[in-house]
């Protein structure tokens, strides 16, 4: 199957006064139709970086995108214009941010929201938009989306503006979801909501979908496929399962074991000792090194290379085998 | 449907009760001063001398001035003049200083720090100095008043604009407008502008009142309106001059003045609360 989105050595950089910020730097890896790939990691490891910035969503500069591959539909997204970009943003690509309390403007009507990609990219007229969007709103369940396309944003909830925001993201029928911390910022319960909802639509329109999560339960419910980011370098991917039962990596077992569970509460959660580095100072050796606990003499000189220990299970590790 | 801003603000303007009567008094005053001149039937210029300072009378509403030029007629066509000068140089001024705020804020960058540098620039002249250079230019002109007085007013609306739209420029939803692929031009006029508009409406108050007071300062220096036309500025300096012999002559265009810039402030504060979504609704 080919892939729909296929990221390939991608790096990229910010140019600040401080020095070169190294957010991404070199990732591999591959998003299929209908899927949904996890991206976890600690805050300022570059998960969000590495999305938002193909999508010429950050300010550039600072941004500087120094090299790789962003393939989608085997176009590289890269070499694209700002106005192709445009084109796929909202249309084939849409996203959904973590704060639903912001993401909506606080003039606008949800409706004069709600159709706006579909006037743009679908050239709709307005009337005709506004009832597509309507249905769109029936069908993340709200339960009068009449009233709801007239009414203005702070008259909502958290959890009802993130379904406003998934149903707006979904009007076109988009191929890939990059979610961003979608949960986030909502209570446990409207979480558990947001993310079945997600995956019913995902399952109906056969959409692939990113999401971007600190959060390994959100992972282990919604995710088939897993990338561990870390210092803007990815440590491991793989299913759900392998990185869950079968990780391979140093950093993927600590942070495992830093999660808390139901079932051993009465044990002291174990923390990873020290901080993440700071990304401007990052070496051409393994960024965890400082903090890993089977560190060797050649981590601190180079990055490992891509080792499988599965079908689909890859890890980049100087390590051969860990207990 | 894209303009329910404006409908639903129509809609909540209507339930405060001094913003309506602010509007319809202003309403009235420019139906009295533009389409009623009939009403002016002395003429502003006619003068009597044989009938200087007289009272208010059956004949002459609002008595006459030194001249025996009748006051009523005056304060009307000075009334023309000074809601003109002070609406339309105001609403230049605002238009300008929204373009050119939103510009400046939402490009950023360089191009944000020099267009701001204009505008210090353009601080640092004194207004006077402006308007004389202007005036001994192109000599002395009415359109020359607005020009002269929009160009002043501008820069401080640019800044206000300006500030807002920095402040806004980063805020999630214009992130979630750029994810949408939405063109630059949509985002700006859509979603930075609309947001701004609550206090570019209440400066745009502020502005009337100051415009007309400045018009009525530049024709004391000569610089504004001739003689024998008149503003209201003009007609309150007289009737300072002679407040003792006349009263009549200062307290007609005074009210007229304190009146409209009431109706003004309670409209624009009006607007303000009524622009505002989070403000009741129904």
């Amino acid at each position: 199957m080919n892939p729909l989105l296929s990221i390939q050595d991608y790096k990229a950089h910010f140019y600040t006064r401080r020095g070169i910020v190294k957010a991404v730097n070199g990732i591999t890896y591959d998003v299929h139709p209908g899927q949904t790939l996890a991206i976890v990691g600690e805050s300022g490891s570059g998960k969000s970086v590495s999305q938002l910035s193909y999508l010429g969503l950050l300010p550039s500069p600072p941004l500087k995108i120094t090299g790789g591959q962003v393939l989608f539909e085997g176009n590289d997204l890269l070499k694209m214009g700002e106005d192709q970009l445009r084109k796929i943003r909202g249309d084939k690509i849409s996203m959904i941010f973590q704060e639903p309390m912001t993401s909506l403007n606080p003039y606008l009507k949800i409706g004069s929201q709600m159709i706006e990609p579909l006037v743009i990219h679908r050239k709709k007229s307005k009337k005709e938009a506004w009832k597509l969007a309507t249905q769109a709103l029936e069908r993340v369940g709200l339960s009068r989306p009449d009233q709801a396309m007239e009414s203005y944003p702070h008259e909502f909830s958290g959890g009802m503006r993130q379904r406003v925001m998934i149903a707006m993201a979904l009007t076109t029928e988009p191929k890939l979801l990059i979610a961003d911390e979608p949960t986030t910022a909502l209570d446990v319960t409207v979480q558990a909501q947001i993310l079945e909802l997600l995956k019913s639509i995902q399952k109906e329109n056969e959409m692939a979908m990113i999401l971007i999560t600190h959060d390994l339960g959100v992972v282990a419910g919604a995710a088939d496929e897993v990338v561990v980011m870390y210092a803007g370098r990815v440590f491991e991917t793989g299913s759900v399962d392998d990185i869950f039962y079968r990780s391979q990596h140093p950093y993927t077992r600590a942070l495992l074991r830093s999660t808390p569970r139901l079932d051993q509460l009465e044990k002291e959660l174990p923390v990873i000792p020290g901080s993440p580095p700071d990304l401007i100072a990052v070496t051409e050796g393994c960024p965890f090194y400082d903090r890993c606990s089977y560190q060797k003499e050649i981590c601190k000189a180079e990055f490992p290379r891509e080792s499988s220990s599965g079908a689909n299970h890859k890890r980049f590790c100087h390590v051969e085998k860990i207990s | 449907m894209s303009n329910s801003l404006w409908t639903d603000a129509l809609h909540r303007l209507k339930k405060n009760k001094l913003a309506l009567l602010g509007a319809s008094f202003l309403i009235l005053e420019l139906m009295i001063f533009f389409l009623i001149p009939v009403l002016a039937r002395l003429g502003y210029e006619a003068q009597d001398l044989e009938l200087t300072f007289a009272a208010p009378s059956p004949v002459h509403w609002f008595g006459t001035d030194s001249l025996g030029r009748d006051l009523f007629s005056r304060v009307i066509f000075g009334g023309r003049i000074s809601l003109t000068v002070g609406l339309l140089a105001s609403l230049v001024s605002a238009l300008v200083g929204v373009v050119y705020g939103s510009l400046s804020g939402f490009l950023g960058g360089k191009i944000d720090n020099s267009m701001m540098r204009i505008v210090d620039v353009l601080y640092a002249l004194p207004f006077i100095f402006l308007v004389i250079i202007l005036m001994v230019y192109f000599g002395r002109n009415f359109i020359l008043l607005f020009v002269a007085l929009g160009l002043t007013q501008w820069l401080t609306m640019a800044r206000i604009v300006r500030g807002q739209v920095l402040s806004l420029r980063h805020k999630e939803f214009i992130e979630a407008a750029n994810s949408l692929g939405l063109r630059q031009r949509d985002i700006v006029l859509k979603h930075l502008i609309p947001n701004t508009l609550g206090p570019v409406i209440v400066y745009l108050t502020l502005t009337v009142p100051s415009v007309i007071l400045e018009e009525a300062f530049l024709s004391y220096l000569g610089l504004g309106i001739q003689a024998p036309l008149a503003s209201w500025g003009t007609l309150i300096k007289e009737g300072v001059d002679v407040m003792d012999l006349a009263p009549w002559t200062l307290f007609f265009p005074a009210f007229f003045l304190s009146a409209t810039l009431f109706s003004l402030n309670f409209l624009g504060d009006g607007l303000r609360d009524a622009l505002d979504p989070k403000g009741a609704r129904d």
